[in-house]
């Protein structure tokens, strides 16, 4: 018996040409199926249990998941992973895949800030060698690492080296002394996405990018001091680097700042205009797409390339510094703090990648849009030291929950091509979060959870108040119980920089 | 003297909400008028324009094939002169619009951190839902902006 949610409603900001109820029918516990009506061209499946599909569709998100089922070239279903909410265009927890001869890319399919992901450090320390000084670290990480709205870096980028930047990603900041080279191998896609090209990009991104590589930026990008709380795979955590509870963690969360922004503001623009020509009607402007063998796609794809790799190095920067300034202030060497890279994953991207469908090797562009590759065990995309394992998939929960690491699956490779959830997703919209927060000090009530936090903005920490979000838990509950991927550790905050 | 009880003014714009991001009505007497307001609730959002002074004036151009992708484009320009170029505005003014360009000039100076206050960081103007009506009054329009 199909159920239906996402009401329609009238004169609201997506009351032009989303209006239509979505016909939602169970599949099996944690899947839902959309069948496709109208100019559908596959049915849309979304991840979750019935608790949160009883919420669901107050956002019309599953409405963006029929509307990504009517783009040219889409192959298999149109995904959501659990933690989906609204976003412009495609929803955020969205992942979808198109053919590489008849498919199409679109910017709104990554989303402003490309190649927005998580690295996660693991180190020698225990929770009992940090316990008295965690505000001391989180005062001197708000010192040293440049955080909030417009917050500038502190290097002197020529537009020359910003360029090298754009096509080398994390090896042009470990060539520079952040970091080492075995992190590279720690990092999805190696740090750095092939056909990056500079000349694809505007005047008006190098501008902005100039000025910001090595920064954290605001909203809910945040660096975050954890602690191992929990072991569910003792085999699997011990080859990521995570032995036992009480170990110290550092998790990054940041993307490609404005640059990124930028990029993806001039493709869309590019688009929107592009779209007028092509030979099929746009359920929605946001969606704005040019085919990925056009000139126009290529472009985007060589631009967006640029942005991942500046993500990726933004992130290697962030991760030197967070490292040199636990040395400082613990006053301890490098090798007794032992920070090591974990891994690094990008939920932002649309990428060329291979799969097996129909018994049929074929390669697709995946776009995932808050959504996390998840690889198996012995996928030949992933490095010698987790060829056994699979991909480490790191999940960060809402600010001060701390965050999940599990593992890729041979299932996610069969459903949802080799993807999985990203966070806990947003629930509230940022003015009823400042409502509710109202004559409440956030700061406080997170100290009293344990977790000390420091924001550059007033109002970040009422936006980010962990109400506004998804429980991360349930969020992850979906994607361990469907086999997307599987829980191999928790970690608890303990203390956190935001924007 | 008339007898008609003397309106009162409409406010230029009113906020929304919408999951995760902000939306903005805008109204004007005519196009131009709506689309000064709509720059103006944007340098509102952004900052305390009170005490942002007019020191300096630039010149904005945009072009759209409809009037909605205009305004996205108009305001995409006015929000690249903070975002892009540290700018914080507070006057605009429109000297021609048509149904594909869009020009004028807005006033401002350069936005120093301390002395200016940011209410909000607004990352894109995007095209969700954008909407220009004529109405008995005059103009309604809506965007979304990404915040």
């Amino acid at each position: 018996m199909g159920r239906r949610y996402a009401k329609p409603t009238k004169g609201g900001p997506g009351g032009l040409s989303l209006m239509s109820d979505v016909r939602i029918e169970r599949l099996d516990a944690f899947r839902w199926i959309i069948p496709p009506v109208g100019g559908m061209r596959v049915p849309g499946i979304i991840y979750a249990d019935e608790r949160m599909m009883k919420t669901m569709g107050t956002d019309e998100s599953p409405k963006q998941v029929a509307n990504v089922a009517h783009l040219p070239g889409i192959i298999g279903h149109s995904l959501a992973m659990p933690d989906i909410h609204w976003g412009y265009g495609f929803p955020i927890g969205g992942v979808a895949a198109f053919d590489l001869e008849e498919g199409i890319i679109s910017p709104g399919g990554v989303g402003y800030d490309i190649n927005c992901g998580v690295r996660l450090m693991a180190t020698n320390l225990q929770f009992a060698d940090i316990k008295n000084k965690v505000r001391e670290l989180v005062i001197a990480l708000f010192r040293n690492i440049p955080t909030g709205v417009g917050s500038e870096s502190t290097l002197k980028l020529s537009m020359d080296e910003e360029k090298k930047v754009l096509r080398q990603g994390a090896a042009w900041a470990v060539n520079r002394g952040y970091g080492s080279k075995d992190d590279l191998a720690r990092t999805e896609d190696g740090g750095v996405m092939g056909d990056a090209d500079p000349a694809c990009v505007s005047d008006r991104a190098l501008e902005r990018g100039k000025k910001q590589l090595g920064t954290l930026g605001s909203g809910n990008h945040f660096l975050e001091i954890e602690v191992v709380e929990e072991i569910f795979d003792r085999r699997v955590a011990s080859v990521f680097g995570l032995t036992a509870e009480g170990q110290v963690a550092v998790a990054i969360h940041t993307g490609s700042r404005g640059f990124g922004y930028q990029v993806c503001d001039d493709y869309l623009a590019r688009m929107v205009k592009h779209s007028r020509a092509l030979d099929f009607t746009l359920p929605d402007r946001q969606l704005a797409c040019a085919y990925l063998n056009s000139h126009e796609g290529k472009e985007y794809l060589s631009a967006m390339a640029c942005a991942a790799n500046y993500a990726w190095a933004n992130r290697q920067m962030l991760m030197h510094w967070t490292a040199q300034t636990f040395e400082e202030t613990l006053q301890r060497s490098p090798r007794d703090i032992g920070m090591r890279l974990v891994y690094d994953v990008c939920h932002n991207i649309a990428k060329i990648e291979e799969f097996a469908i129909k018994g049929r090797k074929r390669k697709a562009c995946v776009h995932r849009k808050g959504a996390t590759r998840a690889l198996p065990p012995r996928h030949p995309a992933l490095p010698d030291l987790y060829r056994e394992t699979g991909q480490p998939v790191l999940i960060p929960g809402d600010m001060g929950t701390g965050s999940y690491v599990l593992v890729g699956t041979d299932r996610a490779i069969e459903e949802t091509f080799g993807s999985t959830c990203h966070g806990a997703g947003r629930v509230m919209s940022r003015g009823r979060a400042m409502k509710e927060s109202r004559n409440r000090s956030i700061a406080a009530e997170m100290a009293d959870r344990g977790v000390v936090v420091m924001a550059a903005g007033k109002k970040t920490l009422s936006e980010e108040m962990p109400e506004a979000y998804k429980d991360i838990e349930g969020v992850v509950n979906v994607v361990h119980q469907a086999g997307l991927s599987t829980k191999v550790a928790r970690l608890r905050a303990v203390g956190c920089i935001k924007g | 003297m008339s007898k008609e009880p003397i309106r009162m003014a409409r406010p230029p714009y009113r906020l929304f909400e919408h999951t995760a991001d902000l939306g903005v009505e805008i109204y004007g007497t005519d196009e131009g008028d709506l689309f000064r307001n709509a720059a103006g609730a944007l340098f509102d959002i952004l900052t305390d324009a009170r005490l942002v002074h007019a020191k300096d004036e630039w010149a904005v151009y945009a072009e759209g094939d409809d009037l909605e992708e205009l305004l996205v484009n108009f305001l995409r320009e006015i929000l690249y002169k903070f975002n892009g170029e540290g700018l914080l505005l507070k006057e605009c003014v429109i000297s021609e619009i048509g149904n594909n360009h869009v020009k004028g000039t807005v006033k401002g100076e350069p936005f120093v951190p301390g002395r200016h206050g940011m209410n909000m960081e607004i990352k894109a103007v995007t095209y969700h839902g954008t909407e220009i009506r004529k109405t008995d009054e005059g103009w309604t329009g809506r965007v979304v902006l990404d915040v």
